[in-house]
């Protein structure tokens, strides 16, 4: 039994990735750039189709060529047959890297005291070294907004790639400030709020809301009246939204509140993305003539009314997207941003459709946040981030083999499979030897 | 006609005042599905046949007795009914949160089978549930472990009357902020979680010795002897002692689950199961070796302190140095697709499709003591079953009709927008829940002693 046992554990242990089982005492593998040349695979290009028998070039953390017979001079070869390449995925709303263990205070970073707050950067307390990175990346998710939380205007989100040692080297090129709109709905059971103070609530931080904004145009026009200005970091980060600089992530759910930013945004001529949306599929329609682009999620939630259909959270992104809504997907997750394909292959299961669903964590995203010149799909000339997998990354039982971020190839090893390897087999096991 | 009726309705009030066990019982032929039986492998093209709630057949080729409705699964998959080992799904409280141990407390006094959490679950496949007491006692209250009957009006309806008692414990960081800082009282270290679980068993056998004393002497002529008081908190516990209820125990870190399997042992306690048990992995041999094994989270860590040092690798573990193990969702949300959570073990591990099913089936049957009665897609047990589009395994699978002793509660084809029975007076306007209603229950209904807490407090309940 216990040669059986044993005969299954090495089996299983040979799954793991290479460079996990190469590790020596005191050696740690760390994250490598290079010219890699991926060889041979079905490419999923997302957006020209999928090619079999195809090649890509990884070359200065970029997609050199994607093509066959692509030469090999000076590459290092990884076989790809009967594997799969697809872009890295991206997660369009976390707090990856704002928290580590979300009970204890001292480490969770993503919620700052005030009620305008604005000028506070996620970028700047993203934790590089956060363990619950590397046990996402190794999932294919490349790539995520982090999204500070709180208050009316909480801070200002960033795209980061899930690799490098300082903000700046993970910083992908998108920053949106970050607006909760004014909620008539329950924030969960314990609000103990009644019906009519949610409302009275909900009036007020509007009319506040309104107050703020028409502070932040005046503060801009006296800036560009070329003013002497008080230091004034709130209104300053808002005069950028009000000017076209930064766009404005409006994150929203219930479905009169949807409503009202749609005619609150109506004429501020400003970029507007709108984020939760989780009962987008009610005004969906409207969403669509506003041509507001949506970031939906998480997808895995309970319905937010007891009289819901059961499915309505799974449907959600499907309903939107056939009204002609550009949708992409978050988790709204922190250490597991990791079941964001997941989440997609259900909103596929429930009316998305694999193709769309797979859109709505790579190109949607990269073009909702005018990034799409460098993410979301496998062409020449985008930044490397890839992923090699055994199939479908949506689906459960995929394996992802390697994952390139910026052209690094990332170690596959986290304190998860470092664990595994450690524990599987436990030495002494259950006698003392 | 109408006086008839009403006597018709008094009747049947009286029939189901005075037969609890007579609950609903159904017959269906399923024909030509993908047939994954867990325990006798997987039948291509092949039938079930339920008579009276109870599988009758399993084949190729039957037919259908007259009266018998025969549902066509061509292309589709069959499992057993998906068992969820820790939930809270059905419960109008949690936690009776008031002392370190609360052995005398029941969860099937606080059933609610108006709960649209049951119908929801039996969506997503399940069709029983392990109702638990809450985690913030050391020893708290006693489960209830449901059918999900959905319509059922009698809570009685909805309990399990054939399974075995459990009972709720808890290690860590729950009981020891409740009751140590929370409260200043035993314990608030996991020393102290130790001492209340030695100090309460000791007590027990104190209390039996009492009675057997007293139960002896009561049967000489003559005696005098008066009875002891009687304590349904310390009778709950000696029939633990007994092997009468089952244990079932939140727990994250190695050490504490180690320091119970010691307490177990010293005690005799051979019926007990770990729940959550993030650190299980660290002591998988003890667990194989002493306990009906872990019901963990697929994925769950680092949401409090002592999940930490997790690993989603944590059930394929456990499964490989053969301790049961049972894939459980603590949520009324994760509840609706723990498919999708057993299969994460294959991600996580490579675990064949027969040990990722047994997670949510067989596995969970054992650590409830009903494996002989469901769990499983065999002759002579009850007729729990969920009909899929696509492999149940797969992230795109879709759960087409659930049953429960026959009977179908869901159909997709069927499921009408609002399936609520009963809908709130005191509510002018139906309230919106943004962030999930009560997602995580573990420590619901102790706000009061933590009005400190505040918010940030209800964020983190397992």
């Amino acid at each position: 039994m216990n040669r059986i046992l044993k005969t299954f554990c090495a089996s299983l242990l040979a799954l793991l990735p290479v460079e996990a089982m190469a590790q020596i005492d005191g050696e740690f593998v760390k994250p490598r750039s290079g010219k890699f040349l991926l060889q041979n695979a079905t490419v999923v290009t997302v957006t020209k189709g999928t090619l079999t028998n195809t090649s890509v070039l990884i070359e200065n953390g970029k997609i050199a060529q994607v093509g066959t017979g692509i030469s090999s001079a000076g590459a290092e070869v990884i076989d790809c047959t009967g594997m799969f390449i697809y872009p890295g995925m991206i997660d369009s709303g976390t707090r990856l890297g704002l928290v580590e263990v979300s009970s204890v205070p001292e480490t969770v970073d993503y919620e700052e005291v005030g009620n305008v707050t604005p000028n506070m950067q996620a970028l700047t307390t993203v934790n590089p070294n956060s363990e619950a990175i590397g046990v996402t990346r190794v999932s294919g998710v490349t790539t995520v907004l982090t999204v500070p939380t709180g208050g009316l205007f909480s801070g200002t989100a960033a795209l980061i790639n899930l690799n490098g040692y300082t903000p700046d080297q993970m910083y992908g090129g998108y920053k949106a400030v970050v607006m909760n709109f004014p909620s008539s709905g329950r924030r969960g059971r314990f609000d103990r709020r009644s019906d009519e103070d949610i409302k009275k609530e909900a009036e007020k931080a509007m009319k506040e809301a309104n107050e703020i904004w028409e502070n932040a145009k005046n503060y801009l026009a006296l800036k560009k009246s070329g003013a002497e200005l008080q230091y004034y970091p709130e209104m300053d980060q808002l005069s950028k939204v009000i000017s076209g600089e930064l766009p404005l992530l409006i994150v929203v759910d219930a479905a009169s509140d949807i409503q009202n930013a749609i005619k609150w945004v109506e004429g501020k001529n400003i970029k507007v993305v709108f984020s939760g949306v989780a009962e987008g599929w009610r005004v969906a329609d409207e969403i669509a003539k506003a041509g507001i682009p949506v970031i939906t999620g998480p997808v895995q939630e309970l319905p937010t009314r007891q009289s819901d259909r059961y499915d309505t959270p799974y449907a959600n992104a499907g309903k939107m997207a056939k009204a002609g809504v550009k949708v992409a997907l978050r988790t709204d997750e922190e250490e597991n941003v990791r079941n964001l394909p997941f989440h997609a292959a259900f909103a596929a299961a429930y009316g998305l459709g694999k193709e769309e669903a797979l859109k709505a964590v790579t190109i949607n995203p990269a073009e909702i946040f005018g990034v799409a010149d460098q993410y979301g799909s496998v062409e020449a000339g985008k930044r490397a981030n890839l992923i090699v997998s055994t199939g479908d990354p949506l689906e459960t039982r995929t394996q992802i083999i390697h994952v390139f971020i910026d052209g690094y190839r990332v170690p596959m090893s986290n304190r998860h499979i470092r664990l595994y390897q450690e524990f599987l087999e436990r030495s002494p096991g259950l006698k003392a030897n | 006609m109408k006086k008839l009726n009403i006597l018709f309705a008094a009747l049947l009030g009286l029939g189901l005042n005075y037969s609890y066990a007579q609950t609903p019982k159904g017959s269906v032929l399923i024909k030509n599905a993908t047939v994954l039986t867990v325990t006798k492998g997987n039948l291509q093209n092949a039938d079930v046949l339920v008579q009276d709630g109870i599988i009758k057949q399993v084949g190729q080729n039957l037919t259908a007795p007259s009266g018998v409705q025969t549902i066509d699964a061509t292309g589709k998959y069959v499992m057993p009914g998906i068992i969820d080992a820790h939930s809270h799904v059905a419960l109008d409280v949690i936690n009776e949160a008031s002392a370190p141990i609360t052995s005398e407390v029941r969860m099937k006094d606080v059933v609610n089978p108006f709960e649209i959490g049951i119908y929801r679950a039996l969506a997503g496949g399940v069709t029983i549930s392990h109702a638990m007491h809450g985690s913030a006692n050391v020893i708290g209250g006693q489960n209830a472990t449901l059918k999900h009957r959905w319509g059922a009006k009698d809570p009685a309806e909805i309990i399990m009357q054939d399974a075995p008692r459990t009972i709720k414990f808890a290690l860590g960081e729950n009981p020891t902020r409740v009751h140590g800082r929370g409260n200043g009282i035993q314990p608030r270290t996991r020393m102290g979680v130790e001492a209340v679980l030695r100090n309460g068993f000791n007590e027990a056998l104190q209390y039996k010795k009492a009675w057997e004393t007293y139960n002896t002497a009561k049967t000489q002529k003559g005696n005098t002897v008066t009875p002891p008081v009687y304590s349904e908190r310390l009778q709950t516990l000696a029939d633990i002692l007994d092997g009468k209820i089952i244990v079932h125990c939140h727990s994250y870190r190695a050490d504490e689950i180690y320091m119970l399997i010691n307490v177990a042992k010293d005690f005799g306690i051979k019926k007990l199961v770990f729940q959550h048990t993030n650190e299980g992995f660290k002591v998988a041999p003890e667990i194989a070796e002493y306990t009906m094994g872990a019901s963990v989270f697929a994925d769950w860590w680092a949401y409090k302190m002592e999940v930490y040092y997790s690993t989603a690798y944590n059930a394929a573990i456990l499964q490989r140095n053969g301790a049961i193990t049972s894939i459980n969702s603590d949520s009324a949300e994760l509840i609706r697709h723990l498919y999708h959570e057993a299969a994460k073990t294959q991600r996580y591990g490579g675990l064949t499709d027969d040990e990722a099913l047994a997670m949510i089936t067989l596995n969970p049957a054992k650590q409830l003591g009903i494996d002989d009665k469901v769990g499983s897609i065999e002759v002579g047990k009850q007729a729990d079953l969920v009909i899929f589009e696509g492999h149940p395994l797969s992230s795109y699978a879709v759960p087409q009709m659930t049953f429960v002793d026959g009977v179908k509660y869901f159909d997709i084809k069927t499921d009408k927008d609002d399936q609520r029975q009963y809908v709130s007076a005191s509510e002018m306007v139906e309230p919106i829940f943004l962030h999930g209603e009560e997602n995580h229950q573990c420590l619901q209904d102790v706000d009061a002693y933590f009005e400190a807490f505040q918010g940030a407090f209800f964020e983190h309940k397992h």
